[in-house]
């Protein structure tokens, strides 16, 4: 217990000390699943919504799949990510493994079944609400899924959120990907891995927490974010 | 109307990838893959800067165990190796994907376990014996075996010392690498074998120490190679090269004997 409670005081006396190297490896932490969630909405939103909205055959099928996808291990991604943009792979003409674009490229991967599963329940809801409404004004079929996008957009965010959790807190992909290279690919997760290896777990837990409240503190943001824009645009 | 959309997503993605990569790209770069022990005994992060100020180019290390910073190399993900396993680096050369290999520097490896030594190690006469006493008492070994160097060796000690260590019950396959393999082993109290650098730089010892050093046997030489242009054209075979020389020249290996660890030189440049 004493070296447990050890551990911990000195990971609290590095967060005092932290230098612009930290800041180097939140910041790139940061970009690389920014982008991401940006890319994975573009894509997972318009993906569930559409899934909701659509009728087609084997759209059970689909649903299942993209619902069964949320739980892909991310060390698969990495490896299958690798394996294309390796230079003997399909991609590895453009150079992009070992790059924060390779990382984004996994977390993308990672996210969009996440944002489309929930999207696709959140519209879906919507969708059963409004359905004979939208039929009667005669909207189109790919209108109906831009209103409803519009109209879910707070309870969306809840998306977004999931997204970013998923992306900066997965350590699988990147470090396969990306490499864990110093003052180039090292993110918060590697970085974390990495300081456990040398068995330097204080620092490991120091970085853990600043990780933790990033994320707490994007949530809170975005949660008071909502709340602002519901008050100020109803 | 959906061409220009299609459009504008293919720009807005292609910004966000450039987005995500860092501002300053110019400089000139190689990927160095290489291993765990080199990376996490801080090696890298000491000379490193000496050759990136004295050139100008900058080193990317992968780390990885050597078996797998060698498939990097072949698949051609990587400009240079530096590695420690003679004789999988010769194949890779004799192979084509290496367009050679130079020595360049050497440490010891070291038999890891509990201080209280339960199988009197301490004792033992050469590194197979040291082996014979784990295996005779069925004390907990750890192995990496995960394919790196250190791996590679431990299994020639275990050939040696006429012990067929894997199925038996006190013989744990980790399949990770050095440090993770050390947390292991503190954690039960276990034997292990590790390069000096990792263990050097490694704080989570709780009880472990070294058990056993010193023999020549323990030998751990690493070697650098140049992945081949002729089979990976896109390889930085300039900038590669100009590393290579570099950490093989006197500078180099001034920088490599300068990098000490409370006190104690964790890697010696070979002798010419």
């Amino acid at each position: 217990m004493s070296a447990f409670a050890a551990t911990f005081t000195d990971a609290v006396s590095l967060l005092v000390t932290f230098d612009h190297r930290v800041a180097e490896i939140v910041g790139l932490s940061l970009r690389v699943s920014g982008a991401a969630v940006v890319l994975g909405a573009l894509i997972g939103l318009p993906l569930g919504a559409c899934l909701a909205v659509a009728r087609f055959p084997g759209k059970s099928v689909l649903t299942v799949l993209v619902n069964g996808l949320m739980g892909l291990p991310s060390v698969v991604v990495g490896v299958v990510v690798y394996l294309f943009l390796s230079r003997s792979g399909p991609l590895g003409e453009f150079g992009l493994l070992y790059t924060p674009p390779a990382m984004v490229v996994a977390q993308t991967l990672l996210v969009v079944p996440l944002m489309a599963a929930i999207a696709r329940q959140v519209v879906d809801d919507a969708w059963q609400r409004y359905e004979e409404e939208l039929r009667m004004l005669r909207f189109s079929w790919w209108r109906s899924v831009t209103t409803l996008l519009h109209d879910c957009r707070h309870s969306l965010l809840v998306a977004l959120l999931a997204g970013l959790g998923r992306a900066m807190s997965e350590v699988g992909a990147v470090m396969i990907v990306g490499g864990n290279i110093d003052r180039a690919t090292r993110v918060m997760t590697t970085a974390i891995a990495l300081e456990t290896s040398k068995g330097d777990l204080a620092l490991a837990i120091a970085l853990g927490i600043v990780l933790i409240f990033l994320i707490l503190a994007l949530n809170a943001l975005a949660f008071g974010l909502r709340h602002w824009a519901i008050r100020r645009f109803g | 109307m959906a061409h220009a959309l299609l459009n504008r997503l293919r720009v807005f993605t292609a910004a966000m990838l450039v987005a995500a990569a860092p501002a300053a790209g110019a400089a000139e770069s190689i990927v160095l893959a290489s291993t765990t022990s080199t990376e996490q005994s801080g090696l890298f992060g000491h000379i490193l800067p000496v050759f990136e100020k004295a050139t100008g180019i900058t080193v990317k290390v992968v780390a990885l165990g050597t078996g797998q910073a060698l498939d990097v190399g072949r698949r051609g993900d990587a400009d240079a190796l530096l590695v420690h396993d003679r004789v999988a680096e010769d194949a890779f050369v004799a192979e084509g994907y290496g367009r050679y290999r130079r020595d360049v520097m050497y440490n010891d490896f070291v038999v890891i376990g509990p201080g209280a030594d339960p199988a009197a190690v301490k004792g033992a006469s050469d590194t197979p014996d040291a082996f014979g006493r784990i295996a005779g008492k069925a004390a907990t070994f750890i192995s990496r075996a995960d394919k790196s160097g250190t791996h590679a060796a431990e299994l020639r000690f275990w050939k040696a010392a006429g012990v067929e260590p894997v199925g038996q019950d006190w013989y744990k396959e980790a399949g990770a690498g050095m440090g993770p393999t050390l947390n292991m082993a503190a954690g039960v109290d276990a034997y292990t074998l590790s390069d000096r650098g990792t263990w050097a730089n490694f704080k989570n010892r709780q009880s472990l120490a070294i058990v056993y050093e010193g023999d020549p046997k323990l030998f751990n030489p690493y070697g650098v190679i140049l992945v081949n242009p002729d089979k990976h054209p896109h390889v930085k075979k300039a900038a590669a090269e100009q590393f290579i020389d570099w950490i093989t020249s006197d500078a180099g290996r001034e920088a490599i004997a300068s990098y000490k660890l409370g006190g104690e030189q964790l890697f010696y440049p070979t002798p010419r």
